[in-house]
C-alpha cells in the first residue's frame, strides 16, 4: 500500500519537475536573441528612420562615450508598469524585462545632417533574469534590416566632418566578448550609460524640450525622485557653461575609460581609476609609474605629469590608433582630437 | 566532451594567399566558435599558418581546451594586427587548457588570461618574430589575477617585457619551459605561492625576475621557489620601452629578486650573466617615487643556495645610471660580484645588532664559486662589503601552490 503511495508521489513530483522544468525553458526562450531586429517591433513605419513606438522611450546622455565619431540614438524599452530606481551615484536599477536600444550611424556629412545618414549597428542590452545580455544587429547595405551577429564585423565607412574633411576608415562592430569588454562590474555584465549624472540634461521631445530625469518623473517611470534638480549633473564635456575645465576632462574620462579603470573593472590590474568619485591623486594617475603598459609607456615615465601633458602616458596612449598602444582598446579606429585636446588643457593647467 | 573542428578544409585551402575577405572570415569564425563554445568542449585547430587581424577572445566559459596540431604547426600569426591588443585573451573562466600551438607577432601581449581559475598553457610557443624591438608586444604567456596557473613545456621569444609572465596571481608552476630574447625571461610579480623550475632562460636582459611592485590591487607577492634553472647568458641589451619598471634592469641580470619577501632560489645554473647573477634590492634601486603607503619596499627572508656561479671576466654590462654607478661609484671592474645585495634594511624588522631579526633575514648558504656584495646602498654606497658570513643562514620556503 505505502508502495504504491509512493509511487504516486513520485509520478507527481516528476509531473511537477517537468512542468517547471518546461517553463523555465519557455522564459529562456522568450529572452533568446532573435535574428532580425524588426522582429522586436522598436521602430514604427520605416525601420531606418527609427521612430520608436510607444511606450519607447528616447534619451541621451549628457557626456557619451567617443566612439569613432559615429552618431547614436538611445532608446529604452520597460515591461509594462514597471519603474526605474533612481541611483544618485551608480546606473540606476533598470527592471527585468527592459531593452535598451542603442543605434550608431553616420552622417554623410556632419556639417548636414539633411544630406542623409547609414545605419551601421544596433546594440541591445536586454535584461534578464539571468543577468544583461548584449546583442549586436548589422544593418544592410539597404538600409532595411538588421541582423544578429556574434562574432563582430568591419565595414569601410566614409563620412565628412565637420570642419568639411572626408574621413575614410574600417568601423568595427564588436563581437559579444567585446561588448562585456567595457560593460563589466566585477565580470558581470552591466550597462554604462544611465547614471543620473549622464541623464540629467534636457532631451527635444516631440512634446517639447524638458529634462529627462523630469519627464521620467512625470512619465511614471523613474522611482526614488521627485525632482531632477536634486540630482547631480554631469556636465557636457564640450560646453564650458556646463562645468568646469576640471569636472568636464574627469567626465570624458569617466565615460571612455572608467569603465574598465574602476576598482571593479577589468584595468583594475592596472591600479588606474578613473572614475569620477576616486579621489586619490596616484590611483587617477598623477606622478603613478605604468604596470603593465609595454610599450604603451613609449618611453614616459607617469600616466600624468601635472602641467606637462607631452608627457603624460594618458595623453599617449589617447592619441594613438596602434591597437599596441591606443587607449581604450577596443572599438576606437580613429582620435578623438576635442576630447583629447580637453584632457590636454586640464593636465596642462594642472599644478 | 564536444569536438568543434574550428577551420574547415574550404577555409584551409585559401590559408596561403588569402584576399582580405577571406582573412575576416577565419576571423569571425574563429571568434565565433570561441562564442558559441559550451562548457566542456574541446577546440581543435588544425595545422597551418592562420593570419588574424584582432583579439580572438574566450569569455565566461569552464572547461575548455584550445588544442592546435602541434607548437610552431599550428600558427596563429597577428602580423599586421589592426584590431585589439593581444592574440588571444581569456577571462572570467575556470579550467581552462591551451596547448599544442604558436602565436606569433601580436600588437600587444601574446595570450592574456584575466580571472581565471585553473589556466594551463602546455607546449605553447609566443613569438615576435624578426630581431627583438621595443615594439614588440610587452609580455608572451600572460596570467594576470587567476588561480591555479600551470606553465609546462612552452616558449617566449621577442617579448619587449617579460616572456612568461604572471602577475597579481596565486599558485603558480612554470616548468620545462624556454625563455630568450625577451627583456625579462621568466617574471613573478605581486604573485603568491609559484614554484619556477626546470626552465631554461637565456639571452634575455634578465633571465627569471620576482618582483612586487606599489600601486596594484594585488600588493603582497611572496612564497616564490626558483630552483633547477639553466640561466645563462642573459646579457642582451635592455629594449624595454622607458617608462616601464623592467627598462630598469640591467643587462647581464641573472635572477632578480625586487622588494620580494619570502624568496628562495636554489640548485640552478646561474652562468655568464656578466653583471649580476644575482641580485636581491630594494624598490628604492629603481629610483622610482613610492607613494603607496602600505608597500613594503625592502626583500626580505630569502635564500640563495645551491646555485652554481660562473661569469666572463668583463665589466658590468647595464648602461645607464646603474651602469655609471658600477663603473664609476662601485668599481668592480671586471670582478663584479656574482650576488649583489643593495642592504637597505626595513628598521621596523631590525634587533638590537641592527640586522633583521631570524624571521626577516636574507640568508646565502653555500653555492658553488658564488662571490658577494653589500652595497650598502643606504649609506651612499660607503661601506661595501663582500663578508658573506653576516648570511650565513637558512630561510627555507613551503609553499601552497597546488596547480599540477
Amino acid at each position: 500500500m505505502s508502495m504504491i503511495r509512493y509511487i504516486i508521489y513520485g509520478l507527481l513530483c516528476a509531473g511537477l519537475l517537468t512542468a517547471l522544468l518546461a517553463s523555465g525553458r519557455h522564459t529562456q526562450r522568450a529572452y533568446a536573441p532573435k535574428e532580425t531586429l524588426s522582429e522586436y517591433g522598436f521602430f514604427k513605419g520605416n525601420m531606418a528612420e527609427q521612430v520608436p513606438v510607444a511606450g519607447i522611450m528616447p534619451y541621451q546622455l549628457n557626456t557619451p562615450l567617443f566612439s569613432d565619431y559615429s552618431e547614436k540614438l538611445r532608446f529604452i524599452q520597460l515591461p509594462p508598469d514597471s519603474v526605474i530606481t533612481y541611483d544618485p551615484l551608480n546606473v540606476m536599477y533598470i527592471p527585468i524585462g527592459a531593452t535598451l536600444i542603442k543605434t550608431f550611424y553616420y552622417p554623410q556629412d556632419m556639417r548636414h545632417p539633411e544630406k542623409g545618414r547609414r545605419l551601421m549597428e544596433t546594440r541591445l542590452l536586454v535584461h534578464t533574469p539571468g543577468g544583461w545580455n548584449a546583442w549586436t544587429y548589422i544593418w544592410n547595405e539597404e538600409q532595411t534590416e538588421a541582423y544578429l551577429e556574434v562574432a563582430g564585423d568591419r565595414k569601410p565607412v566614409r563620412f565628412t566632418d565637420h570642419n568639411g574633411r572626408n574621413v575614410a576608415f574600417d568601423y568595427i562592430i564588436p563581437n559579444v566578448n567585446q561588448c562585456k569588454g567595457c560593460h563589466n562590474t566585477n565580470e558581470v555584465l552591466m550597462p554604462i550609460g544611465p547614471t543620473a549624472r549622464q541623464l540629467n540634461g534636457d532631451f527635444p521631445y516631440t512634446s517639447g524640450r524638458e529634462n529627462q530625469l523630469q519627464h521620467w518623473i512625470k512619465a511614471g517611470i523613474l522611482q526614488g525622485l521627485t525632482d531632477a534638480s536634486q540630482a547631480p549633473r554631469a556636465p557636457v564635456w564640450n560646453d564650458p557653461a556646463s562645468g568646469s575645465l576640471e569636472d568636464r576632462a574627469r567626465t570624458w574620462l569617466e565615460i571612455n575609460c572608467a569603465h574598465c579603470h574602476k576598482p571593479e573593472g577589468p584595468a583594475k590590474t592596472s591600479g588606474l581609476f578613473l572614475n569620477i568619485n576616486e579621489h586619490d591623486p596616484t590611483k587617477m594617475g598623477i606622478l603613478k609609474t605604468p604596470v603593465a603598459a609595454g610599450r604603451g609607456a613609449a618611453n614616459l615615465q607617469y600616466d600624468i605629469v601635472p602641467g606637462h601633458p607631452e608627457k603624460s602616458i594618458l595623453v599617449y596612449r589617447m592619441e594613438s590608433t596602434d591597437p599596441g598602444i591606443m587607449m581604450p582598446e577596443l572599438s576606437r579606429k580613429l582620435t578623438h582630437k576635442e576630447g583629447l585636446e580637453l584632457v590636454k588643457q586640464w593636465i596642462k593647467a594642472m599644478k | 566532451m564536444r569536438l568543434i573542428p574550428i577551420l574547415t578544409l574550404g577555409a584551409l585551402t585559401i590559408i596561403c594567399h588569402q584576399p582580405a575577405h577571406a582573412q575576416q572570415d577565419i576571423q569571425k569564425k574563429l571568434q565565433r566558435q570561441l562564442i558559441t563554445a559550451e562548457d566542456g568542449a574541446v577546440i581543435e585547430l588544425p595545422p597551418g599558418t592562420f593570419q588574424l587581424s584582432s583579439t580572438l577572445s574566450l569569455e565566461g566559459k569552464k572547461k575548455i581546451l584550445i588544442r592546435g596540431a602541434g607548437m610552431d604547426k599550428t600558427i596563429l600569426s597577428f602580423k599586421g594586427q589592426t584590431e585589439g591588443a593581444e592574440g588571444l585573451r581569456v577571462s572570467n573562466a575556470s579550467d581552462i587548457t591551451i596547448r599544442d600551438l604558436t602565436v606569433q607577432d601580436t600588437k600587444g601581449d601574446g595570450i592574456k588570461t584575466m580571472n581565471v581559475t585553473g589556466i594551463a598553457f602546455k607546449q605553447v610557443k609566443v613569438e615576435w618574430t624578426g630581431p627583438p624591438a621595443k615594439e614588440n608586444g610587452a609580455y608572451g604567456l600572460y596570467p594576470v589575477q587567476c588561480q591555479q596557473v600551470l606553465i609546462d613545456s612552452c616558449t617566449a621569444i621577442g617579448a619587449s617585457d617579460a616572456g612568461l609572465y604572471i602577475g597579481q596571481s596565486k599558485d603558480i608552476v612554470v616548468r620545462n619551459s624556454i625563455a630568450r630574447h625577451n627583456v625579462a625571461g621568466i617574471e613573478i610579480e605581486n604573485s603568491l605561492h609559484a614554484e619556477v623550475y626546470q626552465n631554461e632562460a637565456y639571452e634575455n636582459t634578465g633571465g627569471i625576475l620576482v618582483f612586487d611592485l606599489p600601486d596594484l590591487v594585488q600588493k603582497k607577492g611572496g612564497y616564490v621557489k626558483v630552483y633547477n634553472n639553466n640561466i645563462h647568458h642573459n646579457n642582451f641589451p635592455n629594449f624595454a620601452p622607458k617608462g616601464n619598471t623592467v627598462a630598469k634592469v640591467p643587462a647581464g641580470t641573472g635572477v632578480m629578486v625586487l622588494a620580494t619577501n619570502h624568496v628562495e632560489v636554489s640548485d640552478n645554473k646561474i652562468h655568464y650573466n656578466n653583471s649580476a647573477g644575482t641580485a636581491i634590492i630594494s624598490y628604492f634601486m629603481t629610483e622610482n617615487p613610492i607613494k603607496d603607503s602600505t608597500y613594503m619596499p625592502y626583500p626580505a627572508t630569502v635564500y640563495i643556495h645551491g646555485n652554481d656561479y660562473l661569469r666572463e671576466k668583463v665589466r658590468f654590462q647595464g648602461k645607464g645610471r646603474m651602469g655609471m654607478l658600477f663603473r664609476f661609484k662601485l668599481r668592480f671592474g671586471k670582478n663584479v660580484p656574482h650576488i649583489i645585495y643593495d642592504g637597505i634594511l626595513n628598521k621596523e624588522w631590525t634587533g638590537p645588532d641592527g640586522q633583521y631579526k631570524s624571521e626577516y633575514r636574507i640568508c646565502i648558504g653555500p653555492n658553488n664559486n658564488a662571490s658577494f656584495a653589500n652595497l650598502d646602498a643606504g649609506n651612499k654606497f660607503k661601506n661595501v662589503s663582500h663578508d658573506m658570513q653576516p648570511y650565513n643562514c637558512a630561510n627555507t620556503i613551503t609553499t601552497t601552490t597546488s596547480a599540477q
